[in-house]
């Protein structure tokens, strides 16, 4: 009776054992996946406000409790509200030191001013600048993300900030607002 | 809640909550007037009591959350609740039976949610239910229509009764009040007594309990009032009464001796009045039309289920609570099909 | 024959149509100034080909189609071009636009290239296609889809609907014209016939237009004894006044029992659907060589002195017709509320400087003093939004995620099949401002969406830098070790020859390209 129990409770922990291991081998999974479902929510302007080198590495820093999830300004308040659902946090506001959230922009070039030092184009995270030395520079408008980090190595000052569209396809419906009273 | 932004429609609605509840109420009182007939006056204080204390429960409420109480007690759900658990209530209750139940109403299960709209369970049923549960000796002791065709209670004496809870001449309880119909039904069913011995008893009336079919009949004739009104649609109240009398009517027929009639079922307890008036409950119910058959119909079934195998004599309550919980997954799984969709493909 | 079906839910509404229907069709004065949008029209706007200063005559191009699904635009009066500007134009959002501002002369001479076709029955199928499109016909009945596009169907069509069901209140455009013009509907349509080559054609006007009915039936007749086309084969149907059966998927379920898929278009289910004014700006352009310039516009509202169907020249601002109309005195609607469209689609004009474009079908007038701001109350989920949906969605569940911005939600209950047509906010008794919510749910989504391609394509092309920089740095590396390795083997060279040539090979390799190209 006893035997036969020991028997039976071995031989379901050694199939068990060998379920297991055969599932952490076969469905094993790459990555880090909460690094990447956090990445996802990120709006991936590379500003580097949250003061980490791209919001890949702040979405690491996050994984890792080093970071906090208000220090995102693109983000905003939503994207704070979707990684707090994300990780089972308590919504936060925007930590201010980074920055303000602000409507979305874009740069453009001055091309008259431009003397094409190229310090713009090492300087733009996605690549959204194109031109040579010495060649004027121009921005691809559709890739900007509006980080402005292009401005500060300008020696020139001939980046400026604009808003990133205007016009019936740009507008929305806002949100219907209860008045007061 | 007014909204700072114009857009279409630009014609202002017709209808509004106000109006709905004042229908149902409306739609209530053919009802409540028979059972004040059958049952004497201690129902006219069971709906007074309910009705002050639910309102002022609701107020209460609102006004610690820094609500505006006096336009939320303008949607008179407060009242419907009140009202409908008043008419649940044994005729004879002590007032604080009321009153407990309609705290538990109001602030339990509505305003701990978040007031109107946001109540998952029907909330006279839970207040109905939680006294149930809480005071069952309390919660049984009804008076049948020949008592008080024998002793009749005065508006005074009927006052007294509900207030001080002592009964006049040095009436005993036990002459006054006696079980429902329904629970009757059970008791003897258990004891393996035939429906035939059982239907002797004074209690019973032509098909349901005495003064009960009355009842049921002007309540149903105020639930056509709200269906004519389009203040609820026939899907839940024919899905109730329906399932109900089929499944019984399926019993019934197997074994007469041991399964009332069908309209035994349907005109006795609540049936009626949930067909129309609880069961209708847009909150806590099913909104699509698939839904609500559905929903209507489990609510039948599960009266039957609980007044034939379960602990407690009518299972109005029970069941509409059940369901309840059940209606969201129902609403889930009855989504209409959208204009031209084609889910076979 | 006649066999009608049903559409679920719909609303019965009180018309006020006797409000501006009794009056025959006017004729406004010309206004000083006409403001043209470039875009007037669902699609690509239009290219502007006139000049500041340039002369302009009555029916010229101003303005051209700039691809398939888009409409050119042309001069409804003779004058001079006096601006090429943004003006605000007739959106909610009060957003200015491009326009083309034309000084009118007064003269309203016509271009000398508009006269009469000839032979406009002789055409053939392509000419008179892009003849439509060339005069910027667009659907007139509110969407303002280009004509042209949809009069070449992929499929063969069964039936062709000419919808004069005007569902709305207030709005009696359609009607005015079925009754002045029934000969033009009916020989437009029959234009419309040869493109599309239907087995039946169907004109639908709602039970309440009684007299529209009439004249049209008699215009058949008419034609009939004339002996032009066959004229026979075209039924006037009246269809139950349920708003909203002059929707297309609800009238062309109506008329023809048929449900048009999800998301789709009605030639899918064999049916072409055009409005009745479509119809004859058709006839118009054909016949006449007139491309769209004025359209039939119901200024009307209680207080209106003159309210009536104005045949309004495009461009012209609203305040000119309620000045004619006598609809404003005090000026500015500061006032009067005013409504493009009718009461349950119609938007706010923010304004009354914007012009009559081509969607204008009513301006209705509505004293200030008598808008009522609603008051909501929480949802009771009594399901009442549901059974008055025209396209079977659950409104109530819609209005939850809405307000809760839970996009896969918002689709798994089909916001986008919403055609905001107000039934749902008109039956709501915690009075919600439902449609408010999916419109504003829709636009949200739309910003979300975009938003994620564009954080997508942000994180493909800043993973592409990283790893191009990456690499750069490792043929650095390589580079670095490789000139240290060759450093080292040349010192032992040297040590072991310890001979002359030793400085020159280091120096050409020094030039690691920092600055970059894309």
């Amino acid at each position: 009776m006893i035997l036969s129990a020991i028997v039976v409770l071995t031989l379901l922990a050694i199939l068990f054992g060998l379920l297991l291991g055969y599932a952490e081998k076969h469905f094993h999974i790459e990555g880090d996946p909460v690094v990447d479902q956090i990445d996802a929510l990120l709006p991936q302007t590379q500003c580097g406000q949250c003061d980490y080198p791209g919001c890949r590495p702040y979405a690491e820093a996050i994984a890792d409790g080093e970071a906090d999830i208000n220090q995102c300004p693109p983000g905003g308040q939503p994207g704070i509200v979707a990684l707090a659902e994300l990780l089972g946090r308590e919504p936060k506001p925007l930590n201010e030191s980074h920055g303000e959230e602000s409507i979305k922009t874009v740069v453009i070039i001055d091309e008259k001013i431009c003397i094409g030092c190229t310090l713009c184009i090492q300087a733009c995270p996605v690549d959204a600048i194109v031109g040579a030395t010495k060649q004027m520079h121009t921005i691809i408008k559709d890739e900007c993300t509006g980080c402005d980090l292009c401005i500060p190595p300008c020696p020139v000052e001939c980046i400026y900030v604009i808003p990133r569209d205007t016009g019936l396809d740009a507008w929305s419906w806002p949100e219907p607002r209860a008045l007061q009273g | 809640m007014k909204f700072e932004l114009d857009t279409s429609p630009h014609l202002q609605p017709t209808a509004s909550v106000h109006r709905v509840m004042l229908h149902v109420l409306l739609g209530l009182i053919p009802g409540a007037i028979a059972m004040i007939w059958f049952f004497g006056w201690g129902v006219w204080f069971n709906i007074v009591i309910a009705i002050v204390t639910a309102t002022g429960a609701e107020a209460m409420m609102i006004r610690s959350r820094g609500g505006d109480a006096r336009a939320t007690l303008h949607d008179l759900s407060a009242v419907v609740t009140a009202v409908l658990l008043a008419l649940a209530l044994p005729p004879l209750a002590p007032w604080w039976l009321t009153v407990t139940g309609s705290l538990f109403a109001i602030i339990i299960t509505k305003q701990l949610f978040g007031g109107l709209g946001f109540n998952p369970f029907n909330p006279a049923m839970a207040g109905y239910a939680a006294l149930l549960i809480s005071f069952p000796r309390e919660m049984t002791q009804w008076i049948p229509p020949s008592m008080i065709a024998e002793h009749p209670l005065g508006l005074w004496d009927t006052l007294v009764v509900t207030f001080a809870g002592s009964l006049p001449d040095q009436l005993p309880w036990d002459a006054v009040t006696a079980a429902t119909p329904l629970d009757l039904m059970k008791t003897r069913l258990g004891l393996m007594d035939t429906i035939g011995e059982i239907r002797s008893n004074i209690l019973f009336g032509d098909f349901g309990g005495r003064g009960w079919e009355w009842v049921g009949n002007w309540f149903f004739v105020g639930g056509l009032w709200l269906l004519y009104k389009r203040i609820i649609t026939w899907h839940i109240p024919v899905a109730v009464l329906g399932s109900l009398f089929t499944i019984s009517l399926l019993f019934y027929l197997t074994n007469p001796d041991a399964h009332p009639t069908p309209l035994f079922h349907i005109f006795s307890g609540g049936a009626v009045v949930c067909a129309f008036f609880i069961a209708t409950d847009p909150v806590s119910g099913c909104a699509s039309a698939k839904g609500r058959l559905l929903f209507g119909a489990c609510v039948g079934i599960l009266i039957f289920v609980i007044r034939t195998w379960g602990g407690y004599p009518d299972g109005v309550a029970f069941a509409v609570l059940l369901m309840n919980l059940a209606a969201p997954s129902i609403d889930y799984f009855t989504r209409p099909r959208v204009f031209g969709e084609d889910r076979g493909s | 024959m006649n066999k009608l079906w049903r559409f679920n839910g719909g609303v019965k509404l009180s018309g006020f149509k006797s409000l501006s229907n009794a009056a025959g069709v006017k004729r406004p004065p010309l206004p000083k100034r006409l403001y043209l949008p470039l875009q007037q029209h669902i699609g690509a706007p239009a290219e502007a080909l006139v000049e500041v200063g340039d002369k302009v005559y009555k029916g010229q191009l101003i303005a051209a189609s700039s691809s398939f699904i888009s409409a050119p635009v042309h001069a409804s009066s003779s004058g001079t071009v006096v601006e090429l500007k943004k003006h605000i134009i007739a959106h909610p959002s009060g957003i200015a636009e491009d326009c083309i501002v034309i000084e009118t002369d007064g003269k309203d001479e016509w271009h000398s290239s508009i006269s009469a076709l000839s032979n406009p029955d002789a055409l053939d199928l392509d000419e008179l296609r892009s003849r439509i499109s060339e005069a910027g016909v667009v659907g007139l009945g509110g969407a303002v889809f280009p004509s042209g596009a949809k009069l070449k169907p992929t499929r063969s069509i069964d039936t062709l609907v000419i919808n004069g069901a005007e569902c709305e209140p207030y709005i009696t455009c359609d009607d005015r014209l079925m009754r002045t013009r029934p000969r033009e509907i009916i020989r437009g349509l029959l234009l419309l016939r040869r493109l599309v080559n239907p087995t039946e054609c169907i004109i639908a006007v709602e039970d309440n237009k009684p007299e529209a009915v009439q004249h049209l039936r008699r215009a058949i007749d008419e034609l009939k004894s004339e002996g032009i086309g066959s004229v026979s084969t075209v039924r006037v149907v009246a269809v139950p006044t349920l708003f909203p059966a002059g929707g297309e998927k609800q009238l062309i379920k109506v008329l023809t029992g048929k449900a048009v898929p999800q998301r789709g278009l009605p030639y899918e289910v064999g049916v072409v659907c055009l409005n009745v004014g479509t119809t004859a700006a058709v006839y118009d352009a054909i016949y006449e060589g007139k491309p769209l310039i004025s359209r039939l516009v119901t200024i009307t509202g209680p207080n209106v002195k003159h309210a009536a169907n104005y045949e309004v020249p495009i461009g012209t601002p609203v305040q000119h017709m309620l000045d004619i109309a006598g609809a404003d005195d005090t000026g500015g609607g500061e006032q009067n509320r005013l409504i493009m469209g009718g009461p349950m689609m119609g938007h706010v004009l923010p304004n009354a400087q914007v012009p009559v474009v081509k969607a204008t079908n009513c301006i209705l007038v509505e004293p200030k003093a008598d808008v009522v701001p609603t008051t909501a109350m929480p949802c009771i989920r009594c399901g009442s939004c549901a059974d008055v949906c025209p396209m079977h969605l659950l409104p109530q569940q819609l209005y939850w995620h809405a307000r809760g911005k839970a996009f896969d939600k918002l689709d798994h209950h089909n916001l986008a099949d919403c055609i905001e047509c107000g039934c749902c906010a008109v039956a709501c008794p915690s009075k919600i401002p439902l449609v408010h919510y999916f419109r504003f749910a829709k636009t949200e989504k739309k910003e979300f969406d975009a938003k994620a391609i564009f954080a997508d394509q942000s994180r493909v092309r800043m993973q592409i830098r990283e790893a191009r920089i990456a690499q750069r740095e490792r043929e650095l590396e390589e580079r670095k070790a490789k000139r240290k390795a060759d450093r080292l083997k040349k010192k032992k060279a040297k040590a072991a020859a310890a001979a002359a040539s030793a400085n020159a090979s280091v120096d050409d390799q020094d030039q690691a390209s920092n600055g970059v190209s894309v």
